[in-house]
C-alpha cells in the first residue's frame, strides 16, 4: 500500500518535471528540471529492484551529463522570446519522432508476448537473491561481450573525434610547455650574487 | 502501527548519526583554525570559554543573526536552494557509511556506487549558487568548480573500481570485512597508488586547499558563494565540512580498514569498534588541514593537467597490476 502511494508521488513528480522540461522558458530551469526527472526515474528503478541501473542513472546522467549541460546553458545569453519561435515550424517533426518512440517502446514492453526469445526478462534479482549488480555484470561480460565491446569502442571513436576537433594549432597564442617546465634546474633561473656590504658611515 | 514504529526507529537512527556530525562539523572548523595556528606560530581563537572551545557557537549565533542579502536580479529560488541542494547529498551519502560492525543506517548492496552517486551531486549547490547569484566572479567559481569536480570524479571513480575488485563487493560492510586483520591486512598496502589517488582526488572534489580554485579568494574574492551571508553561507560551509569528513570517513573505510584495530590480535589494544573508525578518520581530516597550512594553490591548468594525465593513467595500470594480484591470490590480502 505505502509502496503504491510512493511509487505514485514519484511518477507524479516525474511527468510533472518532463512536461516542465520541455514547458520551461528558462532554459537553466528546464535542465535543472531535467536533473530532477532522472532522478526520480532512478527512485522508480530503485522501487522495481533495479538498484544498479537506479543508481548508475544519477551517477552517470546526473552527476556528469548534466553537470556539463548546464555548463553550457549557463554560458548562453538568454534571450526568450526567440526560443518561441520554432514551436510550430517544429512540430510535426517532434509529432513523427514521438510517435516512433512510442511504437518502439510498444514493442520492447510487447516482446514478452511475441516471443523474441529475449531471455532477459524478469526480476532475476528478486528470485535468486543475489546482487543485481553481480548479475548484470556477469551477463554483460560473458554473453553480451562483444556488443559491449563494439559500444565501447564506438564511445572511444566519438571520444577521439571531438577531440579531434578542437585540436588546431592557432599562431600567435601563448600557452607554457609543461614538459620544459618540469625539466628547468635551479642553475638555469637563479644567478648568485655576492653583494658586499655596505660600510658604517 | 508496525510502519510508524519502523519509521521511527529510522527517524532516531538519522538523528544519533546527524547531531554528532554537526557537532563534530562545528568542531572541525575550530580545529582548523588552532591547527593553521599552530602551523603559523599564532594561538588560534582563544576568547570564547576555555581555549576558545565556544568559538563554533558563537559564529554560527553571529551568523545565525546576519541578515541573507538577495542580491538584485539574483534568480530567487535557486538562490535559496542552492544552499539545500549542496548540504543534502553530504549528508545523505552518510547512510550507507557503517562506523562499527553492523553500524549503520541502511546495510544496501550498491553502497559504494550510491557513495560515488551522492559525492557527484554535491557540485550542484555550487553550480546553480554560481549561476543564481548573478555575479561574474560566483559564475567564474561556479564554472571551475564543475569542471574540476567532473574531472576528478574520474579518477575517484576508478579508485573505487580498484577497491571494488579487491573486496569482490559494493556493499561497504563488506569491503571492511574483506581487510579483517592487523594494519598489513588493510588495502592501503596493495593498492597503494590507488590509495594516494583516491585521497588527492578526494581533496579536489571537495574543493579544498590545494585545489581550491572554486573559491581562489586572490583571483575571483570568493567564488561561487561571494554573493551568500548569514545562515545561506553558513549552510554551504557546513557543506564542505560534512563533505570532507566524508571523504575521510570513506578512506578510512575503503583503505584503512575501517573500524578494525590495527593491532588487530593483540589483547586490549587489539579491541575493534567505533572508536578507531573514528581515529583514523580524525587523522585524515587533519591531513586536510596539514595540506591547507603547507601548500600553495595549484594553477587551474596545473589541476586539469593532474587530474587527466597523471592520476588517471596511474590507476588503470594500478588495476592492471591488481588484477594480476588477484589471479595470483596474493597473500594476505586476495587468497
Amino acid at each position: 500500500m505505502i509502496e503504491l502511494i510512493i511509487f505514485y508521488v514519484f511518477a507524479a513528480v516525474l511527468l510533472f518535471s518532463a512536461t516542465m522540461v520541455i514547458t520551461a522558458r528558462n532554459p537553466v530551469h528546464a535542465a535543472l528540471f531535467l536533473v530532477l526527472t532522472f532522478f526520480n526515474s532512478a527512485a522508480l528503478w530503485l522501487m522495481a529492484e533495479a538498484e544498479f541501473l537506479g543508481i548508475a542513472l544519477v551517477l552517470v546522467y546526473v552527476g556528469a551529463v548534466m553537470v556539463l549541460f548546464l555548463f553550457v546553458v549557463m554560458m548562453l545569453d538568454i534571450n526568450v522570446a526567440p526560443l518561441r519561435e520554432g514551436f510550430a515550424r517544429y512540430l510535426p517533426l517532434g509529432i513523427l519522432v514521438g510517435v516512433v518512440m512510442v511504437a518502439e517502446m510498444a514493442l520492447v514492453v510487447g516482446a514478452e508476448q511475441l516471443d523474441v526469445g529475449l531471455t532477459l526478462t524478469g526480476g532475476g534479482a528478486a528470485d535468486t537473491g543475489e546482487s543485481n549488480t553481480r548479475l548484470i555484470g556477469s551477463v554483460l561480460y560473458t554473453v553480451y561481450v562483444y556488443p559491449f565491446e563494439i559500444a565501447s569502442l564506438v564511445l572511444l571513436v566519438a571520444i577521439i573525434a571531438a577531440i579531434m576537433l578542437t585540436l588546431r594549432r592557432r599562431p600567435g597564442t601563448k600557452h607554457q610547455d609543461i614538459s620544459q617546465q618540469v625539466r628547468v634546474r635551479k642553475a638555469d633561473r637563479l644567478r648568485m650574487v655576492d653583494l658586499p656590504s655596505e660600510r658604517r658611515e | 502501527m508496525g510502519v510508524l514504529i519502523d519509521l521511527a526507529w529510522t527517524i532516531g537512527k538519522i538523528l544519533v548519526l546527524v547531531i554528532p556530525l554537526f557537532i563534530a562539523v562545528a568542531y572541525m572548523t575550530y580545529a582548523e583554525r588552532k591547527v593553521i595556528g599552530w602551523i603559523q606560530l599564532r594561538r588560534g581563537p582563544n576568547r570564547v570559554g576555555y581555549y576558545g572551545l565556544l568559538q563554533p557557537f558563537a559564529d554560527a549565533a553571529k551568523l545565525l543573526m546576519k541578515e541573507i542579502v538577495l542580491p538584485a536580479n539574483a534568480n530567487r529560488f535557486l538562490f535559496v536552494i542552492a544552499p539545500m541542494m549542496s548540504i543534502m547529498p553530504a549528508l545523505a551519502a552518510w547512510a550507507v557509511i557503517p562506523v562499527s560492525g553492523g553500524w549503520v543506517i541502511a546495510e544496501i548492496n550498491a553502497g559504494l556506487l550510491y557513495v560515488l552517486a551522492m559525492a557527484s551531486l554535491g557540485v550542484y549547490g555550487i553550480i546553480v549558487a554560481g549561476w543564481a547569484s548573478n555575479s561574474k566572479y560566483a559564475l567564474l567559481g561556479a564554472l571551475r568548480a564543475g569542471a574540476q569536480v567532473v574531472s576528478y570524479e574520474i579518477a575517484m571513480g576508478f579508485a573505487l573500481v580498484g577497491v571494488l575488485m579487491a573486496a569482490g563487493s559494493l556493499n561497504l560492510g563488506d569491503i571492511v570485512r574483506a581487510q579483517e586483520g592487523p594494519i598489513w591486512n588493510w588495502f592501503w598496502l596493495p593498492l597503494l597508488p590507488i590509495f594516494l589517488v583516491y585521497w588527492i582526488s578526494g581533496v579536489a572534489e571537495t574543493n579544498r586547499l590545494p585545489f581550491d580554485v572554486a573559491e581562489g579568494e586572490s583571483e575571483i574574492v570568493a567564488g561561487f558563494h561571494v554573493e551568500y551571508s548569514g545562515m545561506a553561507f553558513a549552510v554551504f560551509f557546513l557543506a564542505e565540512y560534512a563533505n570532507m569528513i566524508l571523504i575521510s570517513g570513506l578512506a578510512t573505510i575503503m583503505f584503512m580498514g575501517g573500524w578494525y584495530s590495527p593491532f588487530h590480535g593483540i589483547p586490549v589494544i587489539g579491541a575493534d569498534g567505533l572508536h578507531w573508525f573514528l581515529i583514523k578518520t580524525a587523522f585524515f581530516l587533519f591531513c586536510y588541514i596539514w595540506f591547507r597550512g603547507t601548500f600553495p594553490r595549484f594553477r587551474y591548468d596545473q589541476i586539469m593537467r593532474l587530474g587527466w594525465k597523471v592520476l588517471i593513467p596511474v590507476t588503470v595500470v594500478w588495476l592492471v597490476v591488481e588484477s594480476g594480484m588477484i589471479l595470483a591470490t596474493v597473500p594476505p590480502w586476495f587468497d
